[in-house]
């Protein structure tokens, strides 16, 4: 399958350029598929090529020693991954998996370097796009090193407690997250890590309140 | 009757990236609109909804205590 100039002309690295130009990226761009639970980068490892999502999802993210899995970015089509060591010449910074099956479109680092030098006008755009990631990032550490969100997800269960006879409020991940005031991947941390305390049970669709006590201890924790 | 995520077909645009990340096949595009699939295999890891960029798709929990 030919890599279409309309998607190229999508990605906001180069919608500012012509069809003339986008014609001679298109050469440099090469296909790379996937099916679901592929690494398709390991943090730490030499960078080689960024990478545009043209249909599916991946999943940026970083590993604790001890396993642990922290979600940076969901890259989802049009967007790109892996372009901070492109331009730093660093290692990878974050580890990359497809979420279900992926087509990707690649550029070496050595053919966006020329593209860079070639068509200058598209610096502006890259510089935008490493400042949107930038932004997020700074957001996420926020959430990440001053707030203590377990407490917060840890009050939130225990104010939505189901009744005997019925039903509680139902909350989904991205609701926690809003009442926490945090991101959705951080309350899918929060959760884990509840569970790991042997605070709660992940049960499906049920978050079962194991030990009250603990749940009550991590509450009070001050956030 | 198994419980399976919750759609809302008035914001589902019809981008499919829910049933690419879907593991169970328990998510189809009928008509450009998400259908739920009922089957036993969700286990409720709820990429569809962290996918979703419309809101279109919500797996809520349910919150009880164990029972002692």
């Amino acid at each position: 399958m030919a890599v279409q100039l309309e998607f190229l002309k999508s990605i906001l690295y180069f919608s500012d350029l012509g069809l003339a130009e986008l014609e001679s990226i298109r050469k440099l761009v090469f296909e790379k598929t996937a099916d679901r639970a592929e690494m398709v980068l390991l943090e730490g490892e030499s960078a080689a090529n960024l990478y545009f999502v043209a249909s599916g999802v991946v999943k940026v993210f970083k590993t604790s020693a001890e396993g642990k899995e922290q979600i940076l970015s969901i890259v989802r089509p049009g967007e790109s991954f892996n372009d901070v060591p492109i331009f730093d010449g660093g290692p990878n910074p974050a580890s990359a998996r497809t979420m279900g099956p992926v087509l990707l479109y690649g550029i070496k680092k050595n053919d966006m370097e020329a593209i860079l030098r070639d068509y200058p006008q598209i610096a502006l755009n890259v510089i935008k796009v490493l400042a949107r990631r930038v932004r997020h990032l700074v957001s996420l550490v926020e959430d990440l090193s001053f707030k203590h969100v377990i407490s917060r997800v840890a009050k939130i269960l225990f104010e939505h407690i189901g009744g005997e006879m019925g039903r509680g409020t139902r909350l989904t991940q991205q609701e926690m997250a809003a009442m926490a005031g945090t991101a959705r991947e951080v309350v899918g941390r929060s959760l884990k890590a509840l569970e790991e305390e042997g605070a709660i049970k992940l049960d499906r669709h049920r978050i079962i309140i194991t030990d009250k006590e603990a749940l009550q201890k991590i509450m009070e924790v001050p956030s | 009757m198994a419980e399976m995520p919750v759609i809302d077909p008035q914001k589902c645009d019809g981008c499919g990236l829910c049933v690419g990340v879907c593991h169970c096949n328990a998510l189809a595009l009928v008509n450009d609109i998400i259908t739920i699939i009922e089957t036993v295999e969700c286990d409720w890891c709820t990429d569809c909804e962290l996918v979703c960029t419309t809101g279109a798709i919500s797996c809520p929990f349910e919150i009880i205590i164990q029972e002692p």
